[in-house]
């Protein structure tokens, strides 16, 4: 699987609510970012719109299936349209991919859509690869948001 | 216009006609009345440290600037030029000498005055307007900053009553009183009335349901660290915990309402790690520093205060233990936007900074487990509110049994009573039917 693939198997999880499966494409160490600031440092000092590790992005995906989920019930439908990927550079066994990331999001007789500049560290497993870090830049990260119960 | 006995008859003392959240009309005299006469909090002065440093925000609908004059005291200025209309100034943050319409050059100093006009000698002489319009009334109190649209009205300390203990607290719990705005601001929005959003932050009987999946989350996530050596996110976990608080917690816990519709509730927290960091060297330095300021009798008295959130009604609620303050802008009668800051205390452990950001992130951010739910609830009590099928909504928790203190506040006979609510509804009456 080449790394275009693996993103577009990614998104593909996500849209096809397979969240378990999603889940497990990241590392026992991962991190998974969406800053709140444009050109954020720093996740531990300034608030974040997700900071998550490996324990609190399961702890995402188990409230999504609670029965009393109300803002995930049911989930969004969406789609993640991936774009523009550009692997940066090879570091530390990682591979540092740049993407561009649009959501359309339906839910409640709404629709939304996000864009966002993304970037994937990614290590080799096998023929495939798993997630180290996501770093999710959303253009209106510092705008005025509805509630975000979905994932990017 | 609706007549103030029609407004009247709205507001009933255990229930309210859903036109209060739902009719345009009366959206727009709120704005007017309530927005147009209350003090409403904007913001706190460590976001304005020097001369010159400005931001913008709302008051009401009314775009505003919130500066630093030279003289040191803070202006608020209506983001408005007073020749054409357009903004002076743009949406954020900053540092300026001057503000400089866009349109004609027009340009003001830090205090609003008119300084400069392009092709002055084209305008007849003595019709130029003499600058910016001022926010009538600017007050501070320990540290926060106020303002209110009206020239007259209560003053500040008279508006807020009882419930300056609740900024008292925020500020006292800071070693040396010093606290600032830092770590981002959250702006989330929905499809609901303002009120619907102070309504729901002291109601005690709503976490169990509204919150049950991420109560549900927290208790199956993994076990805080040992003290001192905790994951960044176990505050946020623990207070996630806490919503699941059984009933007698709840109904055991302070509930108070002022005159003018503020609040304040005691704390439910049982969790003696999530309230008072026990075990955790960063706190024990924390509570060295703060006894180092005031002594240790007045820390320890501090410490004990255990407030949850504070309601400063119209415009602002709070958690003055944890360091969080909402703003609400209230867009249209159906749609509203809340910022949340966060604030550091200057001279306490960075340890507890990142409590606090953390807290925010998983609590309060728009993409948290918590407030996302909330958001839910409020769009979906808009949509049933939208219906003319059914008129009343019941405010009626507890009414009865309501008791008056001799400070002048409304304690509710149990923490889920629904005192609160009534206690706004009163002021909403009061501010909606005023002379003046």
């Amino acid at each position: 699987m080449n790394v275009e693939q693996f993103l577009y198997h990614e998104a593909r999880l996500l849209d096809t609510h397979q969240l378990e499966a999603w889940l497990e494409l990241f590392t026992q160490d991962a991190t998974y970012w969406v800053p709140l600031e444009r050109d954020q440092k720093d996740p531990i000092e300034t608030s974040s719109i997700i900071y998550d590790d490996r324990t609190l992005l399961e702890l995402r995906v188990k409230q999504a299936r609670h029965p009393r989920a109300h803002a995930r019930l049911p989930l969004a439908r969406t789609v993640h349209q991936v774009g523009n990927v550009v692997p940066l550079e090879q570091k530390n066994g990682e591979l540092h991919v740049s993407s561009t990331l649009q959501v359309i999001e339906f839910r409640n007789e709404r629709q939304r859509l996000y864009g966002a500049l993304v970037e994937h560290r990614l290590r080799r497993d096998g023929d495939s690869f798993r997630i180290a870090h996501k770093r999710v830049d959303l253009v209106n990260s510092e705008g005025e948001l509805d509630g975000v119960a979905i994932l990017f | 216009m609706a007549a103030n006995e029609q407004l009247a008859m709205l507001i009933q003392p255990d229930r309210v006609h859903r036109a209060v959240y739902s009719d345009p009309a009366i959206f727009e005299l709120e704005m007017e009345r309530i927005f147009g006469r209350a003090w409403l909090v904007l913001g706190h002065g460590s976001q304005l440290p020097k001369a010159g440093d400005y931001f913008t925000t709302r008051m009401g609908r009314e775009p505003v600037i919130v500066i630093r004059k030279d003289d040191h005291e803070i202006g608020v200025l209506v983001n408005r030029c007073a020749h054409r209309g357009a903004t002076v100034c743009a949406e954020g943050r900053g540092n300026v000498e001057r503000f400089v319409c866009p349109y004609h050059g027009w340009s003001y100093d830090r205090a609003g005055a008119l300084r400069a006009v392009p092709f002055e000698s084209n305008y007849e002489k003595g019709k130029l307007p003499s600058g910016l319009r001022a926010v009538p009334r600017v007050a501070l109190y320990r540290g926060f900053i106020f303002a209110s649209l009206a020239s007259s009205g209560p003053d500040l300390d008279e508006f807020l009553g009882p419930a300056k203990s609740s900024f008292d607290d925020f500020a006292d719990r800071a070693p040396g009183g010093e606290l600032e705005v830092a770590g981002g601001v959250f702006k989330h929005a929905y499809n609901g009335n303002w009120k619907l959003m102070l309504e729901n932050h002291l109601d005690g009987a709503h976490p169990a349901y509204v919150h049950a999946s991420s109560v549900a989350v927290a208790r199956g996530a993994p076990e805080p660290g040992k003290p001192g050596e905790e994951h960044y996110f176990d505050i946020a976990v623990r207070q996630m915990r806490q919503n699941g608080a059984p009933d007698a917690v709840w109904e055991g816990t302070g509930i108070w309402t002022t005159a003018h519709g503020h609040g304040y509730m005691g704390d439910y927290h049982s969790d003696d790690r999530l309230v008072a960091g026990l075990g955790n060297p960063a706190f024990d330095d924390y509570r060295k520093r703060l006894a180092e300021q005031v002594g240790q009798e007045e820390a320890d008295r501090i410490l004990r205060v255990t407030l949850w959130n504070t309601i400063v009604y119209p415009n602002c609620s709070f958690m003055s233990q944890f360091r969080q303050l909402r703003i609400i802008h209230p867009l249209a009668v159906d749609r509203s936007v809340v910022y949340t800051y966060s604030f550091r205390m200057k001279n306490a452990p960075q340890r507890m900074f990142r409590d606090t950001v953390a807290f925010a992130n998983v609590v309060n951010g728009t993409a948290s487990w918590v407030l996302t739910d909330d958001l839910e609830v409020y769009e979906r009590l808009q949509r049933g509110l939208s219906s003319g099928a059914v008129d009343w909504v019941y405010i009626g928790r507890g009414h009865g049994r309501d008791i008056d203190e001799a400070d002048g506040t409304r304690r509710g006979a149990t923490g889920t009573s629904e005192v609160f609510i009534r206690g706004q509804m009163r002021a909403w009456l009061d501010y909606m039917t005023a002379q003046t």
